[in-house]
């Protein structure tokens, strides 16, 4: 009852300006944990570290690009880990040194079953109205339970050079994943500020049948997400698998949750609707942070699991307290 | 309703309230609720400069004024939902200052919202006693004994609700009285409603009434808020009306006719919309043929010509809405056609209809008219996006200037395009929903309940609005569950009866009472 008259009444001024604040308040957060560390280990805020850095969080931010598109439109995600794992363990079986083909035919592949998967989930959830929730976690399941079969329990390793570049090499001094995250980050940030797609995503996951209503086509639109982030699963596969030189059938467990995660820290909202591709960003970066952060502090990777759970829920309920 | 007095603004006599428990000497002088000079700002804007109402025991109070008046403050200051920055309220005799409505409640004041939330599957007994329930052993709910109370509460009240019907069994009527009876079992002397009828039909309005009408009679002051003014002359005795954060004018309500009242709200006289000639038979932009949809409506056929407001009229549940929303296509009708211009529409495909010309101001804002998260712009040009778009982007230019001429053509009152939608007035919002219509360039306008939650001088922009489109040759189909609204905007009335077109009528000869009549 309090909740809605507030809601109703005059205490809305504050949401006017909260986007912009919110944007900011993550950068703010950010700066805080990066210069913590900063002082923590003389390490940390070196210019190899920050490499480092950013090519571990390349992964969970190419994931999160693909996340935010689904969470905006009110959905989630699940099966992103496993979708991963799938891919790459299909792209690696094109060019290892017994099987070797061009490598864009790996990369064709692999990014193919990416977007397959994910427009099978946006079917079911869009033309067959599964919740997401359910959707995604039984492809999560299913994906896994692929790419087990195919691989039959074993790792693909002795992959070919060119492939093994994708994860390994450099562009201009940069770690060839970090300019993929930035690329796909880029693109996203146009598509959903500048395209009329982007529009109809905030549309759809802010009011759905308003924006039916509207004259938007609704289902594609929420099923289209759904592709995007399978194909950026698969790209963040391919990634993952060249960087770790082999693909394990047992790869991407669990990375769902800091894509997920990400986009939450990022402000993006799980009621859909409201949110950005920039938060995201700077919600992957901070987890990397932290991971990197903790890893050169010597903090036991237990500890670390139970730092970062506290860290985000804290992160999260600071933005709660300043609305 | 019966009161000795004649044009007295100050005093009531209160000789009529046969229940009185407490202090019955001193409550006929001391009135219920004495607010004075409430003023609250935000961040440096007032929202409320000088609030003031006096409540009396066993009255209905009207508290009237636009959007934006500061009536919703005034009450929330009142429960205890925001802290005033100076004032005094006066309960009796006792200053008092609520920090939360669960305070204002224990001294006996109750608010009843637009947006109710019962349990949907618990029981009316257990709404009821939500959070206080009666235990066995301070463990087990005693579900008889609760049952047994609160059949005993709603028939003392003289409520027509049975205690172990589930929630979502009853109408939005019951729904209140529900809240009502809670409120009483709390004891509650005032009781603040807002917009209780926004959401109900003309029958259930009766029932509302009603129950009202008894708990006056047991000495409750009741503060009525609503955007309806022929409910407030129906129901209330005293009225108050606020304008821009103040205080204007007080007094009984039979002491005014309808048109001080708009007068007192708006600020300035308003002048009603005058439709314009009798349609000659014009070509049909509307056709309607034996339209049905299985449990909604039945063999429906009607015709709209270009230049004319077609109103529908009928009680909740005859079928309006859903008719309006299957022309639409929101909706797949089992049976019969729509052509409108010449076209045939297909069901279920609200973006073909809009190419057709159509568009639709639906019945809620909130649920299905506005992305409320999204800007003003946002919303207004939600529609037409992808006319102006360059290989899916979008032309931002013309997105600009688009908002600019539908904020300045539909007198959008906003700091910003910026602005989110949510943070806007309900009559400002549904000129957006109006706005991102016309950027379609529609020939026929669908129309729900247009004027729904919002003031008077918004609504009388609305009705121009209306009247102007189609007198520019377009067409217009308005549903409404108002009388007074469907006589004012409508060239002719269908009237709708269970699912079924009973009759069309000239709106320029049909009274109000024949409408009602032929309706239920």
């Amino acid at each position: 009852m309090e909740y809605q008259i507030t809601r109703d009444g005059t205490l809305s001024i504050t949401r006017t300006i909260s986007p912009l604040v919110k944007s900011f308040s993550i950068v703010i957060v950010f700066l805080a944990i990066s210069i913590f560390f900063t002082f923590a280990n003389q390490y940390f805020l070196t210019w190899s570290n920050w490499l480092n850095l950013l090519r571990q969080s390349s992964i969970n931010g190419i994931l999160a690009v693909g996340m935010t598109f689904v969470i905006l439109t009110k959905g989630i995600d699940l099966s992103v880990g496993s979708v991963m794992s799938i891919s790459g363990m299909i792209a690696a079986s094109l060019v290892t040194t017994t099987n070797e083909h061009f490598v864009l035919i790996a990369i064709v592949a692999g990014l193919g079953t990416g977007a397959a998967l994910g427009l099978i989930n946006g079917l079911i959830v869009a033309r067959i109205n599964v919740p997401p929730f359910v959707a995604t976690l039984g492809m999560l399941s299913m994906a896994r339970g692929m790419t087990l079969i195919f691989s039959q329990g074993r790792p693909t390793a002795n992959l070919s050079a060119p492939f093994r570049w994708i994860g390994g090499g450099d562009i201009l001094s940069l770690p060839a994943p970090v300019v993929i995250l930035f690329v796909v980050f880029g693109l996203g940030w146009v598509v959903l500020s500048y395209t009329t797609f982007g529009r109809y995503i905030y549309a759809v996951g802010g009011n759905e049948k308003a924006a039916r209503t509207s004259g938007v086509s609704t289902r594609i639109i929420t099923g289209s997400t759904y592709v995007i982030s399978g194909l950026l699963a698969g790209l963040a596969g391919l990634v993952l698998t060249s960087r770790t030189t082999a693909a394990l059938p047992q790869a991407g467990i669990g990375y769902e949750l800091d894509a997920i995660a990400a986009v939450v820290i990022g402000g993006t909202s799980l009621a859909g609707g409201r949110g950005s591709l920039v938060g995201s960003l700077f919600g992957a970066l901070i987890i990397g942070t932290i991971n990197n952060g903790m890893d050169l502090m010597d903090v036991s990777s237990y500890y670390q699991q139970l730092l970062k759970g506290a860290i985000i829920v804290a992160a999260v309920i600071a933005d709660q307290l300043r609305k | 309703m019966a009161s000795p007095q004649e044009g007295t603004i100050i005093e009531t006599a209160n000789m009529t309230s046969p229940v009185q428990t407490e202090q019955p000497a001193s409550a006929v002088e001391t009135p219920l609720l004495v607010a004075e000079g409430l003023t609250k700002s935000f961040s440096g804007v007032p929202a409320l400069r000088d609030g003031r109402l006096v409540l009396r025991r066993g009255t209905v109070h009207a508290l009237c004024g636009g959007n934006g008046a500061g009536k919703s403050t005034f009450l929330n200051i009142l429960m205890g939902l925001l802290r005033r920055d100076a004032g005094v309220v006066r309960l009796e005799t006792e200053n008092v200052e609520f920090r939360n409505p669960a305070e204002a409640l224990h001294h006996g004041i109750a608010m009843i919202t637009q947006e109710l939330s019962p349990i949907e599957d618990m029981t009316v007994a257990e709404n009821l006693y939500l959070g206080r329930e009666p235990r066995i052993g301070g463990v087990f709910v005693n579900f008889a004994l609760m049952a047994k109370n609160a059949a005993a509460l709603l028939r003392e009240l003289g409520f027509e609700v049975s205690a172990r019907a589930k929630m979502s069994a009853l109408s939005l009527a019951q729904v209140q009285l529900v809240e009502i009876a809670k409120a009483f079992s709390y004891n509650a002397e005032i009781v603040i409603m807002d917009e209780p009828t926004s959401a109900i039909g003309e029958h259930e309005v009766h029932v509302l009434f009603e129950a009202i009408r008894r708990i006056k009679t047991r000495g409750a002051g009741i503060i009525y808020v609503s955007h309806k003014l022929t409910e407030i002359f129906e129901i209330a005795d005293e009225y108050t009306v606020f304008r821009d954060g103040c205080f204007i004018e007080t007094g009984r309500i039979d002491s005014i006719n309808r048109k001080h009242l708009v007068t007192q709200i708006v600020g300035h006289e308003v002048t009603m919309v005058e439709k314009g000639e009798p349609v000659s038979a014009a070509s049909a932009l509307l056709e309607v043929s034996n339209l049905s949809r299985d449990g909604e409506f039945k063999e429906i056929s009607l015709r709209v010509a270009a230049g004319e407001v077609l109103g529908i009229y009928g009680l909740l549940g005859s079928g309006r809405t859903e008719f309006l929303e299957t022309i639409y296509g929101i909706r797949s009708p089992t049976n019969g056609e729509v052509v409108v211009d010449g076209a045939h529409v297909p069901p279920g495909n609200p973006k073909r209809s809009i190419r057709l010309g159509m568009a639709m101001v639906s019945e809620d804002r909130k649920e299905s008219g506005l992305v409320l998260s999204a800007s003003i712009a946002h919303n207004i040009t939600l529609s037409s996006l992808a006319r102006r778009a360059v290989g899916g982007f979008i032309d931002q230019k013309a997105e600009g200037e688009t908002v600019k001429k539908m904020m300045q053509s539909q007198r959008i009152k906003a700091r910003s395009p910026r602005m989110a939608v949510e943070n806007l007035s309900g009559g400002n919002q549904q000129k957006v929903v109006f706005a991102r219509c016309l950027t379609t360039n529609p020939r026929l306008l669908l129309c729900d309940e247009p004027t729904r939650g919002i003031d008077e001088g918004s609504k009388q922009e609305i009705y121009n609005f209306v009247r102007k489109f189609a007198a520019e040759g377009n067409a217009v189909l308005v549903v409404s569950s108002e009388a007074p609204e469907i006589l004012q905007v409508s060239d002719r009335i269908a009237i709708f009866k269970k699912g079924r077109l009973a009759e069309i009528v000239d709106g320029r000869t049909t009274t109000q009472k024949a409408l009602m009549d032929l309706a239920s």
